[in-house]
């Protein structure tokens, strides 16, 4: 059995779009080798979420859209375009 | 009262709208900034609060660090400006990040959600030279009328546009207190401090810098000045800054490129027959 850790890569998309730039993102990996923290990085790891899909990682998580609520319309709040993807990595036996 | 050439210029209120922060590099001389390690080092300056909402004027009066940072006149009309004539100690806290710390801190914005025109400011101060491996606080320009409440911001790690203050000694930044932040890991082998302070007004924050330039031409630009992380939200911030603009000013029919006006106009009029 192949002994599978997570990693996930968050890409803040500036439209819907799934091939729209990206304006902020995050990665957390499962599998210990890399270390990831704020301000680690200045241009993000790649120029879109399709691109992400080209170099296999998986979307597991769309944002889902809803109407502003009454009075809340010119509000601005946490980023609204947030694709989760994840890859699987192997770590390794019996770690 | 700080003198008039030391408040800030409209262009750079403008500035303040559009991006939440101002920083003045190398501000503070060399002198005080020596100083003001000096009383770190010692804990001359206590690092627990002040009682809260107090003047400020009353704080650190026989301080030849902190006190004469706070005292200079350039400090003195950038407060003035953005927070007006006798404003209140909020808190203050000396912040220190231990050599080799390798985590960021979270994003976050300081205190709670806070959803007011009316805006405190916080004061930054850089008491030595602070380059890019040593941290030092990152900002995120451009963020502070997000409505967030503390580090419910946490997830997220980079944003393009992201600015960490690298800096000489003695350079100060300025920032709504909306802002969001991080301190940067301290990979050297050396302390990193930085000061902060935040101040609340006492009057009404209406036209409180030098107004000389209010009708400068660069202001209508740099109120529509993107911050490339936005995305789509970048028409919604320039509502949010005209909002501002409006609060500042006291000019309620402030527009830029006509955003508020078109999205306001709802005539009653009914046409002759």
């Amino acid at each position: 059995m192949p002994n599978l850790r997570q990693k996930i890569l968050i890409l803040y998309s500036g439209t819907p779009d799934l091939r729209s730039g990206i304006g902020a993102w995050a990665i957390y990996d499962g599998t210990g080798k890399e270390h990831h923290t704020t301000g680690d990085s200045d241009t993000p790891p790649y120029n879109s979420v399709l691109a992400a899909m080209h170099d296999g990682w998986r979307v597991i998580q769309f944002p889902q859209q809803f109407p502003a609520y009454p009075g809340m319309e010119l509000t601005t709040s946490y980023l609204r375009f947030e694709h989760i993807l994840e890859k699987m990595e192997e770590v390794g036996d019996g770690s | 009262m700080a003198a008039k050439e030391h408040l800030l210029s409209s262009v750079q209120m403008a500035n303040f709208a559009a991006d939440g922060l101002l920083v003045f590099h190398d501000l503070v001389p060399d002198a005080i900034n020596r100083e003001v390690m000096s009383e770190l080092d010692e804990k001359r300056i206590n690092f627990g609060y002040e009682p809260q909402g107090q003047p400020l004027e009353n704080l650190w009066r026989d301080s030849k660090g902190i006190g004469a940072v706070i005292r200079m006149p350039q400090v003195q009309g950038i407060i003035e400006s953005l927070v007006g004539p006798d404003c209140l100690y909020d808190h203050h806290c000396p912040h220190r990040v231990s050599p080799g710390h390798i985590e960021g801190q979270i994003w976050h914005a300081d205190a709670i959600i806070d959803v007011r025109q009316h805006f405190d400011i916080q004061l930054f101060y850089y008491p030595h030279v602070t380059p890019r491996e040593m941290g030092g606080t990152m900002f995120l320009p451009g963020s502070q009328f997000r409505r967030i409440h503390e580090s419910d911001i946490g997830r997220y790690q980079n944003f393009v546009g992201q600015l960490p203050i690298v800096c000489k000694a003695g350079t100060l930044v300025v920032g709504h207190h909306g802002l969001w932040h991080c301190a940067q890991p301290n990979l050297t082998d050396k302390l990193r401090y930085m000061f902060k302070i935040r101040l609340n007004p006492t009057v009404r924050q209406l036209l409180l810098w030098n107004t000389s330039d209010l009708d400068d031409p660069q202001i209508p630009g740099i109120l529509f000045r993107n911050h490339k992380w936005y995305g789509n939200d970048d028409r919604l911030e320039y509502a949010n800054r005209i909002k501002f603009w409006r609060f500042l000013t006291g000019n309620e029919r402030y527009d830029a490129n006509y955003w508020l006006t078109r999205i306001e106009n709802m005539p009653e009029r009914v046409a002759a027959a």
